[in-house]
């Protein structure tokens, strides 16, 4: 990895980065590979298209969704620290106590919260805070293959709503998703070890 | 045997037709009990023998000799009629034992082709066969083991193997080394102890019997723990190790086996030691390096083959085995060459041989491995049933408890080492269940049943040792390592998901796929990204054909076949009948609150019919090819997202930006904004494969012509909602003003409703279609793919507005109002019971989807 380090200094503002999403200098330096990997034409920021072109995202069903995700508020342009904090959600959750942390700090990015909110995004298209029965069934088109007729589809959406929904406005909102995933460990299915 | 059926033929045919009746009952006889082919073989060489005798006495004034007609030479066809027969055997077992989904998850298939095998060995045995079959030296390194060899490698996934080189050679090497020695030093001290009576073995013939028995199988394994998805790193060890130890044991067991000999006449000096090491070393290294040359020269052949691709898979097969031979003719590694062939070659091979080349090259390969196996395995059960056995109860206790022993050493010893320098270290979990996988398998026995009588005056002990543990790891190790497994993962322990976990926790899972993929893999070796940039620049160049696909994308396209795969959506995976059952179950609960068998018949919809999450290498199987499921899925994800940029591409035309990067953007934006003009494009363009639209960018010059096909196919649609449906109307200007904008900001309700209402003209296309699209099969389909094709028909006028606005009316209804929410449900799962409501819903079946 001595290589590598000589690299680190040509990270754009990578204190502040790292402050922010807590990497280690090395997964950083990875990660900055891995842009400028991505980045076809040396534009110095993504695109949509320079995410399209990863093969593995195209047959994932949520392919769409999880690059939008990285397209916040209708950019087109998604720079290094923008990428790196979306990925930072993904952030194993360190072993240390959480107490250590000044309270006055945000909530780190990688923390259950924001980790959960992360997928509830790729549900609430419209960002209004709740997850309608359309959007689940949205969601559920994507996931679930062809054999599955629309119409077990709609009434697993239903399902799925009614399911989750505990004030009764047809729709679930962040409060009731968090809920409905109380006991799996959220901590452990949307950490991906690399990321140190 | 001097008369043959060929000979009665050449005789006169006149003379066939009378007797045949007989001739047939005879051969049936003999399809009939194969397993008693020495029975048979004795009396029908007897009676073969004797009949044509007494007919020529008999038939002696007579011109015409009928006799020749029964003349059954079955010497002549022995071999290959046994060998057929036992294959058949072990495959209608095969099939038996897929019968019940259930078994394979169980125990490996291992455990079935070793029953097979003592059946047949029994079967043998009880008859007392006059020549049963054996294997000997070189039918077994000549035309048994290189297939499974070459089959290991090529299915080896080749990227994470090279991403864990280090792990792995150190531990498939060391490890197979401290085995062997382990186990044959501990042999040796065992073997001193007066009581046993084990003296006369000495210390070499322990040390081979350990080189030999520590060859482990673990890959017959791997299928048992498939579905507990162990993490890569783990599966690479294990698959890893299997491939390479079957090579380090046949070197070490050939070296040792020249130092026996040598040993009968000389003593072993240092001398002689340090040449074995360095031997090993050369006849490693060699092998490799043989391998990786003809890897590439038959890679650089099949770049010629595109006129005749029906020599492709012969290409790769005999470079292969030209490999291994070229190899073994140095006295260097044959099996090492021909793994290390595989693995260069495929990569290359893949990309220059036709699909059909490639599915052929897949499945021939895992037959011809099987074949092997499976010949082994019934070599195995003949000499596993048998007298010639030496049950020494010291010898193979001891051999079972020192072969656990040495591999737990190894295994914890070796992965401390290697944790220090690994980023990510494997756990001790993982380590359990690496040692758990020692199976032995087909390899072990048979290094064993060829050991030279000559040197090894006590061959039936070690025989019999071998077998014990083989069939003890085979049987108890196999059928545990499961539940194991399963144990040990902590994630499978929560059984009880709701629907909301289910479908929120699969989400995940795809998202956590698709952000590591995004993240790329980090190799940990800078080796990599040199070879990667070599490759790129030179091998590549050279070894593959020209004007191939640049990008993954299309390539996957290519592979897979967009057209065969449309159809095969479209009329293959229509049926829904599997499916039936639980939505009857649904439709017998008028349902108010859905009953807890529905919710578990829902989950469990959801549970097979999600997406699985991709996998890089956990699909292998040892002893089955099945692409199935990844592949259909695949399919299907590319189908529908072939659908939305196709959409996007036309779309991309009447939306005002020109902006290169912003395609992307375009790219996605269409499938949100409603797409109820998508329809009226025609068909024409569904199979065109385009998978980038790159090439449209920027052409903003051609927008002015695009609209006007907008335009044009407006009035369909247009006037009516504006007398009928206020709220329809609004829907539709939004979505014709939407695309002036050069934003995607949409409000919720208009894009809400949009959607809702492309829904609903999706429903509307194949019910209208119905009476005339004649096959129903065609409808199941439900995307637009089949939605544009029925437009491409042109019978779209006048039919749709009208119910089209009848539909969004009532689902505004059903949608806001609570009341009908119920009801909507209701008529959702029985929707084939309504005859009297004629609408879109009566069909829903056949509900497009999108």
């Amino acid at each position: 990895m001595g290589s590598l380090g000589s690299h680190a200094a040509r990270i754009p503002d990578a204190d502040s980065i790292r402050r922010e999403t807590g990497f280690s200098q090395a997964s950083l330096l990875r990660l900055y590979h891995r842009f400028r990997a991505l980045d076809r034409n040396k534009k110095g920021y993504l695109s949509r298209m320079d995410l399209q072109q990863i093969g593995a995202l195209a047959v994932n069903p949520l392919g769409e969704r999880i690059i939008d995700s990285f397209f916040p508020d209708g950019n087109l342009r998604l720079d290094f620290p923008g990428f790196v904090r979306v990925l930072a959600h993904f952030r194993p959750i360190d072993d240390e106590d959480p107490g250590i942390r000044d309270p006055k700090e945000p909530e780190p990015l990688n923390s259950r919260m924001n980790k959960l909110r992360f997928a509830f995004q790729l549900y609430d298209l419209d960002r209004d805070g709740k997850i309608s029965r359309h959007e689940m069934l949205q969601v559920l088109r994507l996931m679930v293959g062809v054999q599955v007729t629309e119409e077990q589809l709609e009434s697993i959406a239903d399902r799925t709503v009614q399911e989750a929904d505990e004030d009764g406005d047809g729709a679930v909102s962040f409060l009731e998703f968090t809920k409905s995933l109380e006991k799996m460990d959220i901590e452990q299915k949307m950490s991906i070890r690399i990321l140190k | 045997m001097t008369y043959r059926v060929g000979e009665a033929h050449s005789m006169g045919f006149q003379v066939f037709v009378p007797f045949s009746p007989w001739s047939w009952l005879l051969l049936l006889v003999a399809l009939k009990c194969p397993e008693a082919s020495s029975d048979l073989n004795e009396s029908t060489n007897s009676t073969a023998q004797r009949e044509p005798n007494v007919r020529f006495a008999a038939a002696g004034s007579e011109p015409d000799e009928k006799i020749s007609v029964f003349a059954l030479d079955y010497d002549y066809v022995q071999i290959p009629y046994e060998v057929t027969l036992w294959i058949l055997l072990a495959s209608l077992a095969k099939i038996g034992f897929h019968l019940y989904h259930r078994l394979p998850g169980l125990m490996p298939e291992s455990c079935l082709l070793i029953i097979v095998g003592a059946l047949v060995g029994a079967i043998i045995f009880g008859t007392d066969h006059k020549s049963p079959p054996v294997m000997d030296s070189s039918i077994y390194f000549l035309y048994l083991l290189p297939p499974i060899v070459l089959e290991g490698g090529y299915f080896m996934p080749t990227r994470p193997f090279f991403e864990n080189i280090g792990s792995i050679l150190w531990w498939a090497g060391l490890g197979a080394l401290i085995n062997a020695f382990g186990i044959g030093l501990s042999l040796y001290l065992i073997c001193q102890i007066k009581a046993f009576g084990l003296s006369d073995v000495n210390l070499l013939q322990n040390l081979l019997f350990g080189s030999l028995i520590s060859a482990v199988d673990p890959v017959a394994v791997l299928a048992v723990f498939e579905e507990a998805r162990v993490n890569e790193p783990l599966y690479m060890m294990i698959f890893g190790e299997a491939l390479l130890n079957d090579g380090i044991s046949v070197v070490l067991y050939n070296i040792l086996i020249a130092f026996t000999k040598m040993h009968k006449f000389e003593d072993i000096e240092p001398v002689d030691i340090l040449a074995g090491c360095a031997r090993f070393v050369i006849v490693g290294v060699g092998g490799v390096f043989f391998g990786v040359i003809f890897g590439f020269i038959s890679a650089f052949i099949t770049r010629f083959t595109q006129n005749i691709s029906a020599i492709e898979p012969l290409i790769v097969f005999m470079f292969s085995y030209l490999s291994y031979l070229a190899a073994e003719t140095l006295y260097l590694s044959g099996i090492l060459a021909i793994t290390a062939c595989a693995v260069t070659m495929k990569k290359y091979v893949e990309e220059n041989v036709s699909q059909t080349s490639y599915t052929t090259i897949k499945y021939f390969m895992k037959m011809l491995s099987s074949v092997s196996e499976t010949l082994i395995f019934i070599f195995m059960g003949v000499s596993t049933v048998g007298k010639n056995h030496e049950w020494n109860w010291a010898f193979i206790c001891f051999t079972l408890v020192f072969c656990q022993i040495w591999r737990a050493i190894s295994v914890f010893a070796l992965f401390y080492v290697s944790n220090q320098f690994r980023t990510f270290p494997f756990s001790i979990k993982d380590q359990c269940i690496i040692f758990y996988s020692g199976v032995r398998g087909a390899g072990s026995f048979s290094l064993a049943f060829l050991l030279p009588l000559s040197l090894f005056p006590r061959k039936k002990m070690f025989v019999t040792a071998t077998l014990v543990v083989i069939y003890f790891t085979v049987f108890i190790q196999g059928i545990t390592i499961g539940p194991l497994v399963r144990y040990l993962d902590v994630k499978k322990t929560n059984k009880k998901e709701s629907i909301n976990e289910e479908l929120h926790i699969r989400l995940m899972d795809h998202l956590k796929a698709g952000i590591e993929d995004v993240c790329g893999h980090w190799s940990h070796y800078q080796v990599r990204d040199k070879f990667k940039k070599f490759d790129h620049r030179y091998l590549r160049k050279i070894l593959t054909r020209k004007n191939q696909p640049k990008s993954s994308i299309v390539s996957l396209y290519k592979k897979l076949e967009m057209k065969q795969a449309i159809e095969m959506v479209e009329t293959g995976i229509l049926s829904t009948t599997a499916f039936s059952v639980p939505c009857q179950a649904q439709r017998i609960h008028r349902i108010k609150r859905l009953s807890p068998e529905d919710v578990e018949s829902m989950r469990d919809i959801l549970t097979r019919n999600m997406y699985q999450v991709r996998q890089r290498t956990l699909s292998y199987n040892k002893y089955n090819l099945k692409p199935q499921t990844s592949e259909k899925q695949a399919k299907e994800i590319l189908i529908r997202r072939q659908n939305t940029l196709r959409e996007s591409m036309r779309k991309g035309h009447s939306l005002p930006w020109g902006k290169p990067e912003d395609i992307g953007k375009k790219m996605f934006l269409p499938r949100r904004v409603g797409l109820i003009f998508r329809i009226t494009h025609c068909a024409s363009e569904l199979f065109s494969l385009r998978p980038y639209p790159t090439n449209l960018t920027g052409t903003s010059g051609r927008r002015a012509g695009t609209k006007n096909i907008r335009y044009l196919s407006f009035p369909y649609g247009h006037p009516q909602p504006a007398g009928r449906d206020t709220r329809v109307a609004e829907l539709t200007d939004n979505d014709s003003s939407d695309s002036e904008l050069p934003s995607i900001m949409f409000k919720a309700h208009s894009r809400a409703g949009i959607l809702q209402e492309r829904r609903l003209t999706q429903e509307i296309i194949p019910m209208k279609s119905l009476p005339r699209g004649g096959k129903p099969s065609h409808f199941g389909y439900q995307r637009n793919t089949s939605q544009e094709e029925h437009d491409g028909r042109g019978r779209r006028e006048a039919l749709r507005p009208k119910p089209l606005f009848h539909a969004v009316d009532e689902e505004f209804e059903s949608g806001e109002e609570s009341g009908e929410e119920t009801s909507a449900i209701r008529s959702r799962w029985s929707g084939e019971h309504r005859p009297t409501r004629q609408h879109h819903r009566s069909h829903s079946p056949l509900l497009q989807r999108k």
